[in-house]
């Protein structure tokens, strides 16, 4: 099956949408299968990145009875070391965005902790895509 | 989904129901559909919070109690009270005056539940201690909470504590206390009056174990009731004080909002009502909100002095059980110098405290085969393409997406959507009569009769 959502980049009243739209989903699909607060968790880590960082984003997922795929593509500034981005604590956040909680450096390091499977590519001054897998076995 | 059928105390009587639809659109688990008038009620969805009972206009919905009389059955008759009970009483009406007028009611025993504070607050600590990696920890408190979370958030039921609420660690502290003095077990009634529905479910069907130490429950309006009417009539102006031993002051308030979380140690929230529970859960679900070491959920606003079997306005109560907590912390204990009884038995509690593991039991799946609940899933979109967006619940669900659902499992068909029907109507697939048809068998014959 197949979803796309929008994330309005800055706007971090609406934050946590696609995720929650997400977690509906797999619930009504698979109950309470332990698949699902891993991928909820890294979707809404990459919504905060998205909202944070980005000027506009796009949620992708695909669903079948074997995994689940998301692709978070957004156009935006890109990550220039995507090494050290990966590294946990590092942070590029703003003032403004770590006084509202986030920003912690900790976002890339969970989203890929909480995937079978993590890609990453970003160009800077362009955007960044990722992609996460999750297998339902 | 098909799971054994659970108890609920909410009843809904078929022949008061007026089929309004009011406690449809409260559900917060959407387990009440209109069909021929009435109510009806999805027994596995339902989660004892007692929401529709608060709105129903009528008193259609009822809370099913155990006959007071059973009490008498037994040679011991132990009334469990909660902290509440005392706070529904004006302040002027002392504690023994409503100890007094509830042994006269007919129990032998009185004890307050939250008595089972003192040996769970170190307990519960200690359990946080070894459960790091757990966090939050949800208290186990509110029963109502506990089964929403198995039915809607079920992969937070490992953060649920596994030790039992007070109330049950002072049932079974009293039940071994008499065993000791020599009384038969089967002499023994343990009877908890209850301020909500919730607890009722609990003890019926307890979550994770087998059988719950508490024989009976009788509703807290139906005892306050009584014992108020006696204290008013004057049964009681000059009555001897009561053997009683004082709750300490954090268990006098524990049943109120905060009384946990100002009692646990690192970031502690509490959160009461259902609906606050429900959004606050969300964002635990998705771990938007990090590093919270316990949670204290209530399902009631102003938690159970809000509880759906209450009398007294609320924050009243709330007044009147903090009061009480401030006297009890200002003054000297004046009964006997000794340790509370309870304590004794902490070491014996400790082992019977433990809950067993709580199973999920996600009622939002669409079918327990996912390629099939995918194509539940795909047809659910499709009718939701048709059906308005409008949220009347003039088919009998509480929304669109509910009635979408229900067609695809079967429950519902898309024509009872009416403005599907206006649209059939104006095809030519069906006529007015047919329309006519579809409305009285989901609002009954008596509401499209009516002469206008």
């Amino acid at each position: 099956m197949h979803f796309e959502f929008e994330i309005e980049a800055g706007d971090f009243s609406k934050l946590g949408f696609a995720s929650s739209q997400l977690k509906t989903i797999l619930k009504q699909l698979l109950g309470d299968h332990k698949v699902i607060r891993r991928v909820v968790v890294a979707l809404y880590e990459s919504e905060v990145n998205v909202v944070a960082h980005a000027y506009s984003g796009k949620v992708i997922i695909d669903i079948n009875t074997e995994k689940i795929e998301i692709e978070i593509d957004d156009k935006g500034p890109g990550i220039e070391d995507i090494q050290l981005a990966m590294e946990e604590g590092y942070s590029t956040a703003s003032e403004k965005v770590r006084e509202m909680g986030f920003g912690a450096g900790m976002g890339l390091a969970n989203i890929k902790n909480n995937s079978d499977e993590f890609y990453i590519s970003s160009e800077v001054g362009v955007g960044t895509n990722l992609k996460i897998i999750a297998y339902l076995k | 989904m098909d799971q054994k059928a659970f108890h609920h105390a909410l009843k809904i009587q078929k022949d008061h129901c007026i089929g309004c639809s009011h406690c449809m659109n409260i559900c917060p688990t959407e387990a009440i559909r209109v069909r021929n008038g009435k109510a009806e009620l999805f027994e596995n969805r339902c989660i004892d919070c007692g929401e529709c009972f608060r709105v129903c206009p009528v008193g259609a919905i009822i809370i099913e109690q155990d006959d007071f009389n059973k009490i008498f059955q037994y040679k011991y008759r132990v009334a469990i009270l909660s902290a509440v009970l005392i706070g529904q009483f004006p302040e002027d009406v002392k504690t023994s005056q409503v100890y007094n007028s509830l042994m006269d009611l007919g129990f032998t025993d009185i004890y307050e539940a939250e008595h089972g504070v003192d040996v769970l607050k170190e307990s519960l600590q200690e359990y946080a201690l070894k459960n790091e990696n757990k966090k939050p920890l949800i208290s186990s408190f509110c029963p109502a909470v506990i089964r929403l979370i198995q039915v809607r958030f079920p992969a937070l039921v490992d953060n649920i504590v596994l030790k039992h609420p007070p109330l049950d660690i002072a049932a079974i502290y009293y039940k071994q206390k008499l065993i000791d003095q020599g009384v038969d077990e089967s002499d023994i009634g343990i009877f908890y009056i209850t301020p909500c529905a919730a607890k009722i479910a609990a003890v019926k069907s307890p979550v994770s174990e087998d059988k719950s130490p508490i024989t009976g429950v009788i509703n807290m309006d139906f005892i306050f009731n009584k014992a108020y009417t006696s204290i008013k009539r004057g049964d009681y102006n000059s009555c001897t004080e009561c053997k009683r031993e004082r709750l300490s002051p954090e268990a006098t308030v524990w049943s109120l909002t905060n009384g946990e979380a100002d009692n646990m140690n690192g970031r502690c929230l509490a959160i009461d009502g259902v609906h606050n529970v429900m959004e606050f859960l969300e964002k635990v679900e998705n771990e938007e909100v990090k590093d919270v070491d316990f949670l204290e959920l209530r399902a009631c606003d102003e938690s159970c002095a809000g509880g759906v079997l209450t009398t007294t306005n609320r924050f009243l109560t709330v007044e009147r059980l903090k009061k009480r907590a401030e006297y009890f912390k200002e003054t000297e204990y004046s009964y006997e110098n000794e340790p509370k009884s309870i304590l004794r038995y902490s070491e014996y509690l400790e082992d019977c405290m433990v809950i067993n593991k709580i199973k999920p039991r996600s009622m939002m799946k669409l079918d327990i085969n996912m390629a099939e609940a995918m194509k539940k899933m795909r047809r659910v979109k499709e009718i939701m393409k048709c059906l308005p967006d409008v949220d009347c619940g003039a088919c009998g669900a509480p929304n669109c997406q509910a009635l979408a659902e229900d067609i695809v499992q079967e429950q519902a068909v898309i024509n009872h959507c009416i403005f599907i029907q206006k649209i059939f109507e104006k095809k030519g697939i069906i006529d007015w009569e047919q329309s006519h048809e579809i409305m009285k068998n989901i609002w009954g014959e008596e509401k499209l009769n009516r002469k206008c």
